[in-house]
């Protein structure tokens, strides 16, 4: 009967609330550093695994601890470079592209010689079963830009083909593709633009 | 007593169901289920969470002051769910990339307040541990149903993708129902979700009706003879 008479009063009720407050809070906060580690090596292996998705072959370097951060049109990009032979082989960075339905994430490889090793969208919002073809598990759509760069197909042929380029368009979808052959055409355009602070060249920063 | 065992478990899987009786999580239902897989996925983890609260709940329910139980049933759930959440990402990280995005949606699923609110804070612990459990099973078949036909009309397939959810040993379980199907996109997107929900309610309604409808003949022929 006491518990029942100390539930009414306003101390124990406020008590009761802090109490919960406080040992959930302890508790999260336990349970967040037990898994932080877990959780950083986890997403760290991610990262290298998409990261080898358009980085074929192997290098002899941590692709995670080689990194440089440059500043594009569309502010600071950070680049992950491999190497071999303590030469720069090829570099991955991001470039984000303008979909039908907000902004289409790509990573992007590139080859010392600036060819295009691989191209994967990360995320996207586009409509499903029209858009969506841009991923590589719907389609082998993404795959067309490999071995390409500025020179082949030319600079004004690097576009959809509805906007007279080479690159194939979806049916019901144009504006997708668009935004990742514009997304792509302009990574390609930043590798040549800073090439030498890319590639590790003239005392670049290592 | 094995008699209201067996009636927790039959609210809990069709009479009471959370989707098709209650009618509440219809929010994250209509968000997850365009594929069975994902229904799936969403009911599992749903489950988990729901039986760990009702448990957890049930067993302070002595102590919770009336006055504010609401805001204590909010903190504990939403700890279990960042819970579940840091450890499914730190320790089952493949299966976090799937889930990930659903399992903070579990935090709004009223069902589970529901459920702290109107079982387990009256019941004992193995009751509510029981109810939490088979209101989670129910939601699961739910989730799973609608999925399942939003997927084979969609997208003519079944339980696609079923191997990164549950590992590679259940790739059996994917399985393409239409061959070249090219896709009916209006099931996937959310009003295929409403279309569905309501068909297979009304399909609920009608099974219960003539259930009553043959429980009530047989009544009149027992009084008359």
């Amino acid at each position: 009967m006491k518990l029942e008479e100390l539930r009414g009063k306003l101390v124990y009720q406020g008590l009761l609330l802090g109490g919960a407050a406080l040992l959930t809070s302890a508790l999260l906060s336990f349970f967040s550093q037990a898994t932080e580690a877990d959780i950083k090596a986890a997403e760290a292996a991610d990262l290298k695994q998409s990261l080898a998705q358009v980085l074929p072959g192997e290098y002899e370097n941590d692709l995670l601890k080689d990194t440089v951060t440059l500043t594009g049109k569309k502010g600071e990009v950070l680049v992950y470079r491999g190497r071999r032979a303590g030469k720069v082989e090829a570099v991955v960075y991001q470039v984000i592209g303008n979909g039908y339905a907000g902004n289409i994430v790509c990573v992007m490889g590139v080859s010392r010689e600036g060819k295009i090793l691989g191209v994967r969208v990360i995320s996207h919002k586009e409509t499903p079963g029209l858009g969506d073809k841009i991923e590589p598990a719907k389609g082998d759509w993404i795959h067309s830009f490999e071995g390409k760069w500025l020179g082949e197909p030319a600079a004004d042929k690097w576009a959809v083909k509805k906007d007279g380029g080479v690159f194939d368009q979806f049916a019901g979808a144009t504006i997708t593709p668009r935004g990742v052959v514009n997304a792509v055409k302009g990574g390609l355009e930043f590798f040549e633009g800073n090439k030498s602070a890319l590639l590790d060249e003239a005392g670049g920063v290592k | 007593m094995n008699e209201k065992y067996a009636r927790i478990t039959k609210d809990g899987l069709w009479n009471n169901n959370v989707v098709f009786a209650q009618m509440l999580a219809l929010c994250p239902l209509l968000a997850v289920t365009s594929s069975a897989t994902n229904g799936l996925g969403m009911g599992l983890a749903t489950t988990a969470v729901l039986l760990l609260s009702n448990i957890i709940v049930s067993s302070v329910r002595h102590l919770i002051s009336p006055e504010v139980r609401i805001p204590v049933y909010i903190v504990l759930i939403a700890t279990l769910v960042t819970l579940v959440d840091m450890s499914l990402n730190a320790w089952a990280h493949e299966l976090y990339k799937v889930l990930g995005l659903f399992i903070a949606l579990i935090v709004v699923n009223c069902a589970i307040l529901g459920r702290a609110e109107a079982f387990a804070s009256k019941n004992s612990v193995a009751d509510a541990a029981l109810d939490g459990l088979m209101m989670g099973v129910g939601f699961t078949l739910s989730l799973v149903v609608i999925g399942g036909v939003r997927e084979i009309f969609g997208s003519g397939t079944l339980f696609a993708n079923a191997h990164l959810l549950l590992g590679p040993a259940f790739a059996f379980l994917e399985t393409t129902i239409v061959p070249q199907y090219k896709g009916f996109l209006l099931m996937i997107l959310p009003p295929g979700g409403f279309m569905a929900v309501g068909l297979l309610l009304a399909a609920k309604r009608v099974i219960d009706r003539r259930h009553a409808e043959r429980a009530e003949a047989a009544a009149t022929v027992a009084a008359a003879s």
